[in-house]
């Protein structure tokens, strides 16, 4: 196996290596679904009122029908990352105490009010939770939520949980997009509307990073 | 001192440390670094920049090796 790849991506020959270009070209792809679905319910809408004005109700509920879609395709992406929670027992505050350790002392605080991990990455500024990660990329506009967790969690604290995926990405950062599946791409804010409140000041603070870069 | 610690359900444990002077501390340390590859846990070193490096055979040197499970898309 080459040096400095992630074993789990090794493992995965047939995933062709996450890299600045695929990570583009998946933009894109997302962008063009997300017209996709806007064109697909606003074009009806609007034709629908052109023809009949008083259909206006119907074709509102058939706009907000894809409106709705989109949203919810952000929700996913923004719920699959999963904070860090409470620590309330031995085991949760040993794991958060080593997750302080391995992070850098500016975003320490960070981890213990939003629940997410930061990390600066070549392709851009990383949140890291429970079971995704979020990756803003750099300019700060653009976003791609990643669904990738410990392989066997169950008895883990979620501060190790996290600790995993941070050491994986540090370990190799193009590996552990390789190994994450995808499961939404698109603009940032559409992603901070739909995290949990506690959580909104990490992709703030990511996109500040990612924004300078 | 350099410490090898695995991440478990306790949040962590260190399995072993040593040091650069004591040659049967690292002996220990090596036996238990291959055993828990063995039973499937992945070692991290972390670097002095903060990044961390995958290591298949345990780096004296380093300050901290981290044991960790294998990770895969959700």
């Amino acid at each position: 196996m080459e040096a400095g790849v992630l074993a789990e991506a090794a493992a995965m020959p047939w995933r062709r290596r996450a890299s600045e270009r695929s990570l583009g070209k998946e933009g894109r792809i997302w962008t063009l679904w997300s017209v996709g679905v806007v064109l697909t319910f606003g074009l009806p809408a609007a034709l629908l009122v052109w023809i009949q004005p008083l259909a206006f109700p119907v074709s509102a509920i058939f706009l907000a029908h894809g409106i709705a879609v989109l949203h919810l395709q952000a929700r996913r992406g923004a719920r699959g990352v999963k904070p860090i929670g409470p620590a309330e027992d031995p085991p949760a505050r040993a794991a958060l105490g080593l997750l302080g350790d391995l992070m850098a002392h500016e975003h320490r605080d960070l981890v213990g009010q939003t629940g997410l991990a930061l990390e600066h990455g070549r392709l851009g500024t990383w949140l890291v939770g429970q079971e995704g990660a979020v990756l803003v990329r750099p300019g700060g506009r653009r976003v791609h939520c990643f669904c990738v967790r410990v392989g066997e969690a169950g008895d883990l604290p979620a501060g190790d949980r996290v600790a995993h995926l941070l050491l994986a990405l540090r370990e190799d950062e193009e590996g552990f997009a390789t190994v994450a599946n995808r499961n939404f791409s698109g603009s940032a804010w559409r992603v901070w509307v739909e995290l949990p409140g506690a959580c909104r000041p990490a992709l703030n603070r990511a996109r500040e990073h990612a924004g300078n870069t | 001192m350099s410490r090898l610690i695995r991440l478990d359900r306790t949040g962590h444990t260190e399995l072993v440390s040593w040091t650069a002077e004591d040659e049967e501390s690292q002996r220990a340390a090596i036996r238990a670094f291959r055993r828990e590859l063995d039973e499937g846990m992945l070692a991290s070193a972390t670097l002095p920049d903060g990044s961390a490096e995958v290591v298949r055979e345990l780096p004296l040197h380093a300050d901290l090796v981290i044991l960790r499970r294998p990770i895969a898309g959700g």
